[in-house]
């Protein structure tokens, strides 16, 4: 993390905790991002990555820890001030409202309005059918409402949300879950061209196969507690995966306070 | 983006000529398979029913009775469209009616009266009562809602509370005693040939209803044109405009083929000063004022659900609440309104239900609330919330009354009554579930 070329990170989360009754889902994990990177949040199901880029997105209020943005703190407490930090998140479950179209999801929260106050459904289109030119040129169904789209065709949808307002650090939780390969390759490309940008993007997968191409850092976390962060050049696969399972921290790793040789 | 629109016209024609010439047609109007259901449905009732009552229904007297009795059910059924699509539901209308009638007539008949001093006849007795009542169902409403929003109380249980609690609130009030009569000018809200507008003015209402449905069309046009969107075909969007216009002035027209009785035009025409000729004479009932209100409400009703951000979020939340939470909607304050809504309503159709009975009974409104759903779950809204259409509950609305009304033209027992509208109520959500499948 030292020897990053960019002077400030975009996002630096530090020692973040949070607890869901007597479970600390989260417990004194730190984690950062900068410019132009792609960092893969890796864990088995239940590991806290999940819950650790939620208290980012906004959908979950922390314990402890602070975030900043760009070097500033920030306060963000619901997922209206992670979108005005320019944090945009792609769930897992895509979190689209399926009975209606695409633009009015696009816009959800968000909307264009006219002079007089009332949606401006042309315009939302409009805008629409751009953004999803751009990442479909073949899609067209902006009539249906979501529900009756294909999976690939959704997550299209939730990612043009995500993207259409300028986002300047891009959350995507299983990104590739729901998909076959040739849309996987499709996510992955965007991926590389979002990263082109200058946009920070946290990639959070339970497989490493599918992250570790893209990624340029990952940063394990196994029970709550970050195990440790490690360019993708300085470890192997199997290392990071010695990392998920077992929590031993290779030598190419900084480790974090979950590693095993602390812990013992 | 210039591909994707240049493309569109080329694949929509491509897939045109695989549709039958109903496909096409549907295509070109954009018109919803489920409500020209609901209307061929409605007509076949009519025309049923007036067939097996020797010719006693579809009448101009019939019909105008028909659109009186409706209103008040119509009227809360598109609130309670919006109420559904968030995945609740309100079974405390009728009640939430019956004690803000009994609250109008009491501070119209007694209190503005005996207490304030006020004359009878003073114009603002009746703006008071009916501002009193509005207030009151938005209160209850925001009560329910705040309960139901921020304290997490299913709306079920809330609601099925509030049956009981203003029911018995209604009664408690006069201890049981119906209130009457009701201020005269408050009276008009309940239709009759005093609260109708007469046939001039119902023909102008008429004209100028069909001069905004061709404005609406044009300005729909011009707006799919100033973002190159598919456009209707030009003789769809005629179609559309002539048949419009056609079931407008022909509702009109009906309207303003029913005479005053007999004896209220004697009453009339001795008050002033005219001879009643040979044949009687012919004065037209016109549109009837809670028509009228029921239509208003109908379009400012679609208006907020299909062009504000409300109900866009009101949608969205019914779709997914999850989803609309997480991009920024602050769902309970959207609940609550949806309630507060639903209460202002329930004042309106309690104004409207008083003034026709001439009187503020405790058993106002009772068993409505299941009307009110009935109506809103015929006229499309799903259970499982996210679609529904206020058109479509006010259709139900009528469908539901014409039923009621044309058994009682038949003469059928009421509890053969009750069994016929259950059974139509279960059939109609089957095929709905059916048509919901296939689609």
């Amino acid at each position: 993390m030292a020897d990053t070329t960019a002077p400030t990170p975009l996002i630096d989360m530090h020692n973040i905790s949070i607890a869901f009754g007597g479970i600390r889902a989260v417990d004194d994990a730190s984690i950062d991002l900068f410019p132009g990177e792609v960092v893969a949040l890796l864990g088995h199901n239940g590991a806290g990555k999940s819950t650790l880029i939620k208290i980012l997105s906004g959908a979950y209020k922390r314990d402890s820890g602070q975030i900043f943005v760009n070097g500033e703190e920030a306060s963000i407490a619901n997922p209206r001030d992670a979108k005005k930090y320019g944090i945009e998140t792609i769930y897992q479950t895509l979190a689209l409202a399926d009975n209606v179209d695409a633009a009015a999801n696009l816009f959800l929260g968000r909307e264009l309005m006219t002079g007089w106050g009332t949606l401006d459904d042309g315009a939302m289109e409009a805008e629409a059918r751009k953004v999803m030119g751009r990442l479909n040129p073949r899609f067209q169904r902006f009539k249906e409402p979501v529900v009756k789209l294909s999976g690939g065709q959704r997550q299209s949808v939730a990612i043009a949300r995500a993207i259409l307002f300028n986002a300047r650090i891009l959350i995507m939780d299983e990104p590739t879950a729901a998909l076959g390969p040739q849309e996987t390759a499709q996510v992955g490309e965007l991926v590389m061209q979002l990263k082109a940008d200058g946009i920070g993007i946290f990639l959070i997968s339970h497989d490493i196969h599918d992250v570790f191409e893209l990624a340029d850092r990952v940063c394990v976390m196994k029970n709550g507690r970050v195990v440790g962060t490690a360019r993708t050049g300085d470890v192997t696969q199997d290392e990071v995966l010695g990392m998920i399972i077992l929590g031993k921290c290779p030598p190419g790793a900084i480790p974090g306070p979950g590693a095993l040789k602390i812990a013992a | 983006m210039t591909d994707a629109t240049s493309n569109t016209p080329a694949v929509d024609r491509a897939r045109e000529s695989e549709l039958s010439p109903v496909g096409r047609f549907l295509k070109a109007t954009e018109l919803d398979i489920r409500m020209l259901g609901m209307v061929g449905a409605l007509l076949v009732i009519w025309v049923g029913i007036h067939i097996l009552s020797g010719g006693l229904f579809l009448t101009p007297r019939n019909l105008w009775n028909l659109s009186v009795q409706t209103s008040s059910v119509a009227i809360m059924a598109t609130g309670m469209v919006l109420v559904i699509v968030m995945r609740n539901i309100d079974l405390s209308v009728g009640s939430v009616e019956g004690v803000i009638g009994m609250v109008m007539g009491v501070a119209q008949a007694e209190f503005l009266i005996r207490v304030i001093g006020f004359q009878l006849g003073n114009p603002w007795i009746w703006v008071i009562a009916l501002a009193a009542g509005v207030a009151l169902g938005l209160i209850i409403g925001a009560l329910q809602g705040f309960i139901i929003a921020y304290l997490e109380v299913p709306a079920f249980i809330v609601t099925l509370g509030g049956l009981l609690i203003w029911r018995g609130m209604a009664w408690l009030i006069t201890s049981g005693r119906t209130v009457a009569p009701l201020d005269a000018t408050f009276q008009l809200m309940g239709g009759g040939p005093r609260g109708s507008i007469g046939a001039t003015a119902s023909w102008i209402v008429g004209i100028l209803a069909c001069v905004a449905v061709a404005l609406m069309l044009l300005n729909g046009r011009s707006q799919r044109k100033r973002f190159k969107f598919p456009l209707r075909p030009v003789w769809a969007e005629s179609l559309l405009g002539v048949v419009a216009c056609a079931a407008i002035l022909g509702a009109v027209w009906i309207a303003n083929s029913y005479p005053w009785p007999i004896g209220i035009v004697r009453q009339y025409a001795q008050r002033n000063g005219i001879t009643v000729p040979e044949g009687g004479l012919f004065i037209a009932h016109g549109i009837a004022i809670p028509v009228l209100i029921a239509v208003a409400v109908g379009i400012v009703m679609t208006f907020i659900t299909r062009r504000t951000r409300f109900g866009r979020y009101v949608f969205a939340i019914g779709g997914n609440p999850e989803a609309a939470e997480l991009a920024g909607i602050n769902t309970r304050w959207v609940t609550m309104k949806v309630f507060m809504i639903m209460g202002v309503l329930a004042a309106i159709s309690a104004a409207i239900a008083s003034a026709r009975l001439n009187a503020s009974t405790n058993a106002l409104g009772t068993l409505d609330e299941l009307l009110v759903i009935a109506a809103a779950v015929i006229g499309g809204t799903s259970l499982a919330g996210g679609s529904g259409t206020v058109l479509g509950a006010m259709l139900g609305a009528l469908l539901m009354q014409s039923l009621q009304s044309g058994m009682v033209l038949l003469g059928i027992d009421s509890p053969l009554q009750s069994v016929v509208v259950g059974a139509v109520l279960v059939v109609a959500v089957w095929l709905d579930t059916v048509y919901r499948k296939r689609v």
